[in-house]
């Protein structure tokens, strides 16, 4: 009778074991390790210097050369020669071997090199945790969702690598599905822990000079050109949710940095509307009508200010209103912040102005620009009212031939009076420069405002998007017994640019700035795509890159947290986790005995004998229990010894299928022999 | 007993397990993390004070799907060991000195498979096995013998750190296993002609006997004596056949423990006893074995030699 038990004697592979020697490093298990070292560095190829990208490109392909042909690796002279060439190549590159873009330049030239003196399975868990440290710091560069996914696939890869090195060779399918088994059952362990962990605001510590290196926004100085690049970039600024109807949008205002000093070139702040104690504080008078309460989303832009619709009258916590009607935050905005404001769109500003801050407001470079003062000096004698000397410059605008366009000529050492004189050409900036130029020398205050002008609502989850295309130029005069008044000499020219956006101002035949909206029909499908996109990032934005100790304060206690301080948090943390740490012991421990097909149509034919009154104890094989049945029901003697020959065989012999077939007949014919009996 | 003994009985269960098959279940199973594991938990905690610093909020989540990761392998790395069971096979006797090798059959009775289990007795060699779902695979284990006697090698570490190395999960199983152990043959010259020799004419030419035959091959022969060409022929059918032979030397050797130097201690007469009987069997001589407190009488095979030194291993 053949061996009822399938065993399997196997004498193993015996390695030596002693407490110094080092796990030897499989060769099936470098090409896993070499993955991970590609994955991990290949995205911050597009911010390294190039030949460090190149390096590390061929000592990795050096590397898995070197696999391929099992040759021996580099001695140990070689890989220092290697580190100090580049260590003091990156030194070079950044100055500095420290700070955070010298600091990931090394790490990616350690994971390119590493693999170059991997011999013990230590080397592949270092190159592995090397691995997750650099995952973290991908998000210095982008945290979108398509970078998550990347990331959660990356992890995925290093968890497969690990599960390769110290489970021996399996089929790749096999060590990837584990892998994702692995990182899905984590995941739930990570909500729990995303949502409960205390969130601290970082930094805890200064952070070095080149953290925020390659933030886009608005500037503190206006030179010609300057709005332009920023025009051109299809970035989003800042998002806003308004809880009150969203203003008709020639009021979409946004303010931000304002100028009041010129040099003939560059428009820049004065150190006066920079101090609060030598200024009046900014006031603002309103009536109760128009009133926009809206949250706004700010990406970061490293500046201080903080863009409100004209003007506000309530301000986010640590921010303050300073003298030229600017919203400042304490820092420099870092992070996408979240913040609340309520403004008056019908306003007047600053009715009374200290004399210092009117006569910074009319001060003009001396010998610049003679014929833009001699027309103003024009407007100045025959015209008394300066709100009809502001008209006819406006007219001015208008009625002479302006072009609105994104590339104006270069103008030269007047260019005040070139642009209002022979080129015409220009946008936002040229015209509120040239308006602040010719109001001053008629003896108007007035300054220049930048900030952003606009804005599309997305349909899709109905937050107002603004761009760094919408950034805008306009100016404002000083009227007595009126405040501030905003003017806007574009509208003058361009009026579609304030109504409809800068798309629709431009001429046809200019380029278009990128990712500026288009009415095409066919791209109207693609717009819609896009804004769908858009509303889906801001959810992330908002909800999970937004995520800081105010918001999780927020959620927790609209999901009916009282208290939700670190206490209350860690321990419904511990709580939460501890139930995930149980469903996913039960779920991975409960036992899965697996039962084939044909032990399955056994049991089925036994339970069939147990109505006939023979049960089939435990240690019963199948021809014991066929004789046993012989004797205590001889009509049954052949049914029971046919299926306990097909079990046997299919079980223990070179099983057919039809015997199994064969098997489920029997335990049918005995179904049908009680019928018959009864 | 010291302390640490007596913890480690009430913790590790140390004992002996009377009941078969010894089963590895919760209580029997303990977890640790590893050196790597540790490492892990600092880059972690590296990790989330950068995530904190930079305001990094996709790093919080993914220093948290890592904890999460950890924490999903310390509960596989334990599923890797829970429920096997395990049943003690035998061990072939060897002299002191060498390694013995105790047969353990494991079964795994869950569909999954088990990887990187690794068993050693102690500071032994590492043997390292897996097993596919629902199999039993029999596994030799070294243990370095040092004296003679019957070996009992004592508990059993079957450790794992399979999936992410993380965490090592171990058991300390100790199955009835035993082995036997002869002295360390020291092979000296035969002793020559003594008044126990019976001299029946010359010597035989030892090693050039005739064939006569084959029979079916018994538990406990040699290895050397099977008729592989025969057994070859037909190996579906046949036991395995030994070739049996004739003749041989006519005179019978006496191995007497009064014929070992008196001066040495009973270690090194039992050894150089041992090394007359692995000289006597390796020419295939017919001889006999007197102790002090028993004899056996003159034989030649491979039972009889094992026999002879089996008497020796138990000397008490």
């Amino acid at each position: 009778m053949p061996n009822p038990f399938r065993s399997f004697l196997q004498k193993r592979r015996i390695r030596p074991r002693s407490q110094t020697a080092l796990v030897a490093l499989e060769h099936g298990a470098i090409p896993w390790l070499l993955g991970v070292a590609v994955a991990t560095t290949l995205p911050h190829a597009e911010h390294l210097p190039w030949w460090l990208s190149l390096f590390s490109a061929a000592l990795l392909l050096g590397r898995g050369w070197l696999w391929k042909s099992n040759s021996r690796l580099p001695a140990r002279w070689l890989l220092a020669l290697l580190v100090i060439v580049g260590t003091t190549g990156i030194g070079w590159q950044y100055r500095t071997l420290f700070g955070r873009d010298a600091g990931v330049a090394l790490l990616v030239f350690f994971m390119a090199l590493k693999p170059m003196e991997m011999h013990a399975r230590r080397d592949g868990l270092v190159v592995i945790m090397l691995g997750f440290f650099l995952l973290l710091t991908h998000y210095f560069h982008s945290q979108s969702i398509p970078t998550g996914l990347w990331l959660l696939a990356v992890a995925t890869l290093l968890t497969a690598a690990l599960i390769r090195l110290h489970g021996g060779a399996q089929p790749v399918r096999e060590i990837v599905r584990y892998a994702a088994w692995l990182i899905a059952q984590a995941v739930p362990f990570m909500l729990v822990f995303f949502l409960l962990f205390p969130r601290v605001q970082g930094p805890l510590w200064g952070l070095p000079q080149d953290a925020h290196a390659g933030l886009t926004g608005l500037s503190d100085r206006m030179s010609p050109g300057s709005l332009n690049s920023l025009i051109q970039s299809g970035e989003i600024a800042f998002r806003a949710q308004f809880a009150t109807p969203l203003p008709d949008r020639s009021r979409l205002y946004w303010r931000g940095p304002v100028f009041d000093t010129y040099d003939g070139q560059t428009w820049r702040a004065s150190p006066l509307s920079a101090s609060r104690s030598a200024n009046k504080p900014a006031t603002v008078e309103y009536s109760g009508t128009a009133i926009a309460d809206y949250t706004i989303t700010l990406e970061p832009h490293n500046q201080r200010w903080l863009m409100a619709l004209e003007l506000p009258i309530s301000l986010p916590e640590g921010s303050a209103l300073w003298p030229a009607f600017e919203t400042l935050a304490r820092e420099p905005v870092r992070y996408r912040t979240r913040y609340a404001f309520r403004s008056a769109l019908d306003h007047v500003a600053n009715r009374e102005e200290s004399p210092r801050m009117l006569q910074q407001a009319l001060r003009l470079p001396a010998g610049f620009n003679p014929r833009a003062r001699e027309l103003a000096g024009e407007w100045r004698n025959t015209l008394n009212d300066p709100e009809q000397i502001s008209a006819a410059a406006l007219r001015y605008f208008r009625e002479e031939k302006f072009f609105y366009t994104l590339q104006p000529p270069l103008l030269g050492q007047n260019a005040v009076d070139e642009f209002l004189f022979d080129t015409r050409r220009g946008f936002c900036e040229h015209y509120s420069s040239a308006y602040v130029v010719l109001m001053r020398a008629a003896g108007i205050p007035s300054r220049v405002v930048t900030g952003y002008q606009g804005g599309e609502t997305n349909p899709v989850d109905g937050f107002l998007t603004v761009r760094q295309s919408d950034a805008h130029a306009w100016a404002e005069i000083w009227l007595d017994g009126k405040g501030w008044v905003r003017v806007d000499p574009t509208a003058a020219v361009a009026p579609s640019r304030i109504e409809r956006g800068i798309g629709a101002a431009l001429p046809a035949g200019d380029p278009l700035p990128a990712l500026v909206r288009i009415d095409t029909d066919w791209l109207l499908q693609l717009q819609r795509l896009r804004y769908r996109w858009e509303a889906v990032n801001n959810a992330w934005n908002q909800w999970i890159l937004g995520y800081n100790p105010q918001r999780q304060r927020e959620v927790l206690s609209r999901l009916g947290m009282e208290d939700p301080g670190w206490r209350s948090m860690a321990s419904a943390m511990a709580i939460f986790s501890g139930m995930c740490l149980l469903l996913v012991t039960i779920w991975t421990l409960a036992r899965r005995t697996r039962v084939s097909p044909e032990q399955q149509a056994w049991q089925r034919f036994c339970r069939g004998l147990e109505r006939f009154g023979i049960r089939r104890a435990p240690w019963e094989g199948p021809f014991d229990l066929a004789e046993r049945v012989a004797r205590e029901r001889p009509d049954l003697a052949q049914l029971a010894r046919d299926a306990a020959g097909h079990f046997a065989e299919l079980r223990y012999g070179m099983g057919q299928p039809r015997q199994l077939l064969a098997l489920k007949e029997c335990t049918r014919q005995l179904a049908s022999h009680r019928r018959i009996k009864v | 007993m010291n302390l640490q003994e007596a913890l480690g009985r009430w913790l590790f269960r140390f004992g002996r397990d009377d009941r078969l098959p010894v089963v590895l279940t919760q209580r029997r199973i303990f977890i640790l993390p590893t050196r790597a594991g540790l490492l892990y938990g600092v880059v972690l905690c590296v990790m989330l004070t950068g995530a904190i610093n930079y305001n990094l909020s996709l790093g919080h989540a993914l220093v948290f799907l890592l904890a999460g990761l950890g924490l999903v392998a310390m509960v596989h790395t334990f599923r890797n060991l829970l429920g096997l069971r395990l049943m003690p096979g035998r061990a072939d006797p060897v002299f002191a000195g060498e390694a013995a090798y105790f047969t353990l059959h494991v079964e795994n009775a869950l569909p999954l498979p088990r990887r990187a289990l690794e068993l050693a007795f102690g500071k032994n060699d590492t043997v390292s096995l897996e097993i596919p779902g629902g199999q039993q695979v029999s596994v030799s284990i070294p243990f370095m013998t040092i004296h003679r006697g019957r070996l009992d090698p004592g508990r059993v570490t079957l450790s794992s750190r399979y999936p992410l190395g993380l965490f090592r999960a171990w058991s300390y199983p100790h199955p009835p296993l035993s082995c036997l152990v002869y002295p360390k043959p020291l092979e000296t010259p035969l002793p020559s002609s003594t008044p126990s020799w019976k001299s029946t004419g010359s010597r035989g030419n030892s090693g050039q006997e005739d064939f006569s035959g084959l029979r079916e091959r018994q538990a406990n022969e040699s290895p050397r004596h099977i008729a592989w060409k025969a057994v070859a022929r037909d190996i579906e059918h046949r036991p395995l056949l030994v070739k049996q032979f004739d003749g041989g030397a006519a005179e019978e050797l006496w191995l007497d423990w009064t014929q070992t130097p008196s001066g040495n201690d009973t270690e090194t007469r039992l050894s150089l006893l041992a090394g007359w009987i692995v000289i006597a069997a390796r020419e295939q001589r017919r001889y006999g074995l007197r102790l002090p407190e028993r004899s056996i009488a003159p034989n030649s095979g491979a039972v009889h030699r094992d026999a002879c030194l089996e008497a020796l291993a138990l000397h008490a």
